[in-house]
């Protein structure tokens, strides 16, 4: 481990020490203090930030650094996600501070378990090599099984938190068997070692598996159909904020890695596994916004949104070009966004047990808090992909990479099953202005409203003027893409 | 800072103004203002056509361009200009706006604030889309159009409007997300093409003009302008609507607010006829004479079904409805038969009917106020309590069935003489729907105001107030003026439609004007 080394894993070293801290600090006689809990986090989540920020500094100009023999990078990608990846624990760290004040757990140990989630997200959307993808993934999915059991006195709480861990480690073991197989292939760990070698052999069996193996554990990741179905029970069971960790920051995680493998190391092989996926993909939003129109409760409705995002998503990676690849970056930041939006708000209603978690809760909400009933729409327009919100920027470049890479039947299915996910999103929209009668039961406080208010000014502003984000896509991506051969087009 | 933006965004102004700065308890500061901001918006329309050339063509046909970058890595602009088409759709929005808004006074007695916040964001949406030059701006501004109408239906409509307003949300957004794969594909095609699909692209740089895409028509090959027209024809079709996608429009005007019809009829039906000439007709030439049998049978279908249905309902609203979805198909016949004659009333149909329907909406809207009943049976005799009301139902039911001196007429009678240049049976077909159109009217006329009055509850009704005389006068004055003198629209239309045939058919033009024997001929022939 070299000096360079050390400064390139800055940011996880920070946030692990950091994390080891909060777990440390209730030991020390400071367990009651809620408040200094939540701005300890948000402050080392902030030194998170800046060292992430100067260490893109630091390797401004060289096209990709990487360290820890090949295995960690420093590229635009990485910190793209990077910076997301802190936003998003930021705001569930505000979403949680209410949400955890009204319940009797250690508030130090929960935001100790977000951080460690955070260091793994961090490492894992860095890993240049299978074997620390999977180190990063398994840290972030530990965490978040003891997070979604964390108020272990709730049966629901617990038989999450159980469900996600049986699954999850199900889930692992078939990823880590697929590693292994392609390794077996290959010879290498190595995303880019792993593409070279790729494209000088021909199809055999073994790695076929291996390649769909691990295309299984990181669709179990991305909560794809097939794989989905631990999704709607976890997010209803587990608690609120952490619901929207995993329905965000998780899985804006798993996005980005689904894209650095496949990108990186399986572009040669698009004709193999480009259909399947093409079928997984379709399979996850015919079957997520279809049994998202029956459901009754929010969070389950979310739940079932969430697969049919990421079916959206994974047009970006199937159709492997420029504006897939983009895509990706930029329908993940607008989803996450858009997401942590309508967290806020369902929290904005939550008042006594399992409040604000059924469409009727949200009646009368525009009376209640006009703005806030606002901010909801614009959300959800924002994850039908109406324009002028973000969410049609990020769905056009989806849709447009599905064209362009020939999957026609794929987008056409695409932009029908939005206009059918507009049906639900219109529910909550229902509920909220056109029913009369009911007063909603709302607590609306300062951190909610921080959250939900910076949400919503994104949303806004880069659906109406999105080229400092298009931009920023483009030149995050340009290393990647020029290593999986798309040509960008850039300057254009 | 171009005048088009101005028209655009001073109801945006507006909606502003209302949701920052006036008090939600106070509807009467709230409606000066709404009516204000409309009015002003009325007037710069007009500074519009004065302004408007009619003579130009080629280059300069697209005036008072405003052209800014956007979106520079998707090679996105901010385009603006209009032609004589979007012009007259424009003034006619802005009018029916001002309309919709005064006509909103008494109807609408609740959460007044954000419902005239959402009428003039409507408006901002309307004439943003007929400005549009840019695929992706008018893809913008034709989403940005269903959000407040959705709410305009769903908060302030009838007793189903959930389901109504749900079901023209949902509708809508279906066509329009298709058309959106439409503009994808010919944005590919102008530039890379689609290598996977073989499709060879043209190497043009990535651009959503429309302008541009109209010049590479012609190279699109047929197979692939098939396709894209089908996008574009299921945004468009449903928007108009054609049968057999209609079923969304009964529902939706039935249960909206009076105003929301007004606008609904006036300017939202006319987006999708307007898309058609903008944007299928002269990008896919090809396309568009390959499948003119098909549309015109949906158009003939639409014709007389919709009359037949309109005969048989008992609903004033629910019937004025349906016979929208006849004169649609009258605009859409015109249009297709791809010479300037259909063409140019074609669009003078889309300002009728916009005038004659949105007049009718009014009409019944007035009725309900002070009866809180649509239902025909329960009128009868209404001529002898509201002599004002019976007359200008008249006039509005006469231009809306074509009579002439009357602005229906001009429109009806130039799409007969297109149609029938080009096939006479079209045409035939077409008059039988003009005179099933007079019997619905007349015969709705005929049951609401004559009779003897032996409904008590009629025996009340007020006659118009002076507020609903002056819009039923000013539309009257509308319908009168291009009855007797259209000679200002003809010339605003006359080249834009000359461009349109020229794509669309660019040997029609070539063609020595057709000479009374050889038109005899060719109608003897096509027996």
């Amino acid at each position: 481990m070299t000096w360079n080394d050390v400064v390139f894993l800055l940011p996880e070293i920070i946030i692990s020490i950091g994390a080891s801290l909060l777990l440390i600090a209730p030991v020390v006689g400071w367990r009651d203090r809620q408040t200094s809990a939540k701005w300890s986090m948000l402050i080392l989540l902030g030194i998170t930030a800046l060292t992430v920020i100067g260490c893109s500094y630091w390797v401004q100009g060289i096209p990709q650094s990487r360290s820890l023999a090949g295995m960690f990078a420093l590229d635009g990608f990485a910190i793209f996600f990077k910076l997301i990846f802190i936003t998003a624990i930021a705001m569930i760290t505000l979403l949680s501070d209410d949400f955890l004040r009204e319940s009797r757990y250690s508030v130090w140990e929960y935001y100790s378990l977000l951080g460690f989630a955070l260091c793994g997200m961090m490492f894992m959307v860095s890993g240049m090599s299978l074997i620390s993808i999977y180190i990063g993934l398994e840290l972030m999915s530990l965490s978040s099984y003891i997070l979604a059991g964390f108020f272990k006195n709730e049966e629901k709480s617990t038989e999450a938190a159980m469900k996600y861990f049986v699954l999850g480690a199900v889930s692992s073991g078939i990823l880590l068997y697929g590693i292994s197989l392609i390794y077996g292939v290959c010879g290498s760990l190595n995303l880019l070692d792993i593409g070279k070698a790729l494209s000088t052999i021909i199809t055999n069996d073994a790695l076929m598996f291996g390649i769909m193996l691990l295309g299984a554990g990181l669709c179990f990741k991305i909560a794809a159909v097939p794989f989905h179905v631990w999704t709607p029970d976890v997010y209803e069971g587990a608690p609120t904020p952490i619901t929207a960790f995993l329905s965000t920051a998780s899985k804006a995680a798993a996005f980005s890695i689904f894209a650095r493998i496949f990108y990186l190391a399986l572009h040669d092989f698009q004709l193999d596994w480009g259909n399947v996926l093409a079928t997984i993909s379709a399979l996850s939003m015919v079957l997520g916004n279809l049994a998202a129109i029956t459901q009754d409760n929010v969070k389950r409705m979310l739940a079932y949104s969430s697969i049919a995002h990421a079916g959206y998503a994974l047009l970006g990676i199937i159709s492997l070009n420029s504006l897939g690849l983009r895509g990706v970056l930029i329908y993940t930041l607008v989803y996450v966004f858009a997401n942590l939006g309508i967290w806020a708000t369902v929290l904005m209603l939550r008042r006594h047990e399992y409040g604000g978690e059924r469409v009727d809760d949200f009646e009368g909400l525009s009376r209640r808090a006009p703005f806030w009933a606002f901010a909801m729409v614009i959300f959800l327009l924002s994850l039908g992909g109406i324009p002028p919100t973000a969410g049609f920027i990020g769905k056009y470049f989806l849709f447009a990479a599905a064209i362009q890479a020939g999957f026609g039947w794929l987008a056409i299915l695409a932009v029908l099953m939005s206009a059918v996910s507009m049906f639900y999103y219109l529910r909550l929209v229902v509920a909220m202005y056109l029913r009369e009668g009911r007063e909603a039961d709302v607590a609306i406080t300062g951190p909610l409203q921080i959250v939900a208010a910076t949400c919503l000014i994104i949303t806004l502003l880069l659906g109406i003027y999105p080229t400092p984000l298009i931009d920023q896509a483009t030149e995050s991506s340009r290393w990647i893409g020029a290593r999986a051969s798309i040509i960008p087009h850039a300057g254009r | 800072m171009g005048i088009l933006n101005i028209v655009t965004y001073t109801p945006l102004l507006g909606a502003a103004v209302i949701l920052f700065f006036i008090r939600s308890d106070n509807p009467k500061m709230i409606r000066y203002a709404a009516t204000l901001f409309a009015a002003i918006d009325f007037i710069v329309s007009l500074f519009l056509w004065w302004g408007f050339d009619p003579k130009a063509s080629g280059g300069q046909l697209f005036q008072f361009r405003f052209v800014r970058d956007w979106i520079p890595s998707l090679g996105v602009k901010y385009d603006f200009g209009i032609d004589g088409i979007a012009l007259l759709l424009i003034v006619l929005t802005t009018f029916m706006g001002l309309i919709a808004v005064v006509s909103s006074f008494s109807a609408i007695n609740f959460r007044e604030k954000e419902y005239y916040v959402l009428l003039l964001l409507l408006q901002t949406g309307m004439i943003g889309t007929f400005c549009a030059l840019d695929f992706f701006l008018f893809y913008v501004f034709w989403e940005v159009m269903l959000v407040p109408m959705y709410f305009i239906i769903g908060i302030w409509g009838g007793p189903r409007k959930l389901y109504a307003a749900i079901k023209f949300f949902l509708y809508t957004l279906a066509g329009s997300v298709l058309m959106l794969l439409s503009i994808l594909a010919l944005y590919f095609f102008n530039d890379g093409g689609i290598p996977f699909l073989h499709i060879k692209g043209l190497g043009n740089g990535y651009t959503f003009s429309v302008l541009q895409y109209h010049n590479i028509g012609h190279l699109i090959p047929p197979s692939l302008q098939f396709w894209i027209f089908l996008g574009f024809f299921f945004g468009f079709a449903i928007k108009v609507p054609m049968f057999p996608f209609h079923t969304w429009l009964p529902d939706a005007h039935t249960e909206a607010p009076t105003a929301g019809s007004i606008v609904l009829a006036a300017v939202l039906l006319k987006m999708g006829t307007y898309g058609f000439v903008r944007f299928a007709l002269p990008i896919l030439p090809a396309a568009t004479r390959q499948l003119i049998l098909p549309i015109v049978v949906l158009s003939i279908i639409g014709i007389i079904y919709g009359a037949l249905v309109t005969l048989v309902q008992k609903d004033m609203k629910r019937l004025i409805a349906y016979s929208s979805v006849s004169h649609l198909g009258f605009v859409m016949l015109g249009m297709f038969a791809l010479n300037p004659m259909g063409l140019k009333g074609s669009v003078i149909q889309m300002i009728n009917h916009g005038i004659s329907t949105g007049a009718l909406f009014l009409l019944v809207g007035i009725i309900y106020e002070r009866r809180h009943s649509r239902e025909i049976a329960d009128y009868g005799g209404l001529a002898k309590q509201m002599p004002m009301y019976a007359t200008l139902f008249l006039i509005a039911a006469l231009s809306s069935m074509g009579l002439p001196a009357l602005n229906g007429f001009i429109g009806e009678f130039t799409i007969l003489l297109g149609v029938a240049n080009r096939n006479i049976w079209w045409a035939v077909f077409a008059a039988i729907g003009i005179v099933l159109g007079a019997a619905y009217l007349l015969w709705l006329y005929q049951r609401v105001f004559w009779g003897p009055l032996d409904n008590p509850a009629n025996r009340t009704v007020r006659d118009l107030n002076r507020r609903e005389l002056a819009m039923l006068v000013a539309l009257s004055a509308v319908m009168v003026w291009i009855g007797i003198y259209p000679k200002p629209i003809f010339e605003v239309i006359e080249k834009p439609v000359e461009y349109v045939v020229r794509k669309v058919d660019p040997e029609y033009m070539n063609r020595p004007p057709m000479q009374y024997p050889e038109a005899v001929a060719e109608v003897e022939a096509s027996k």
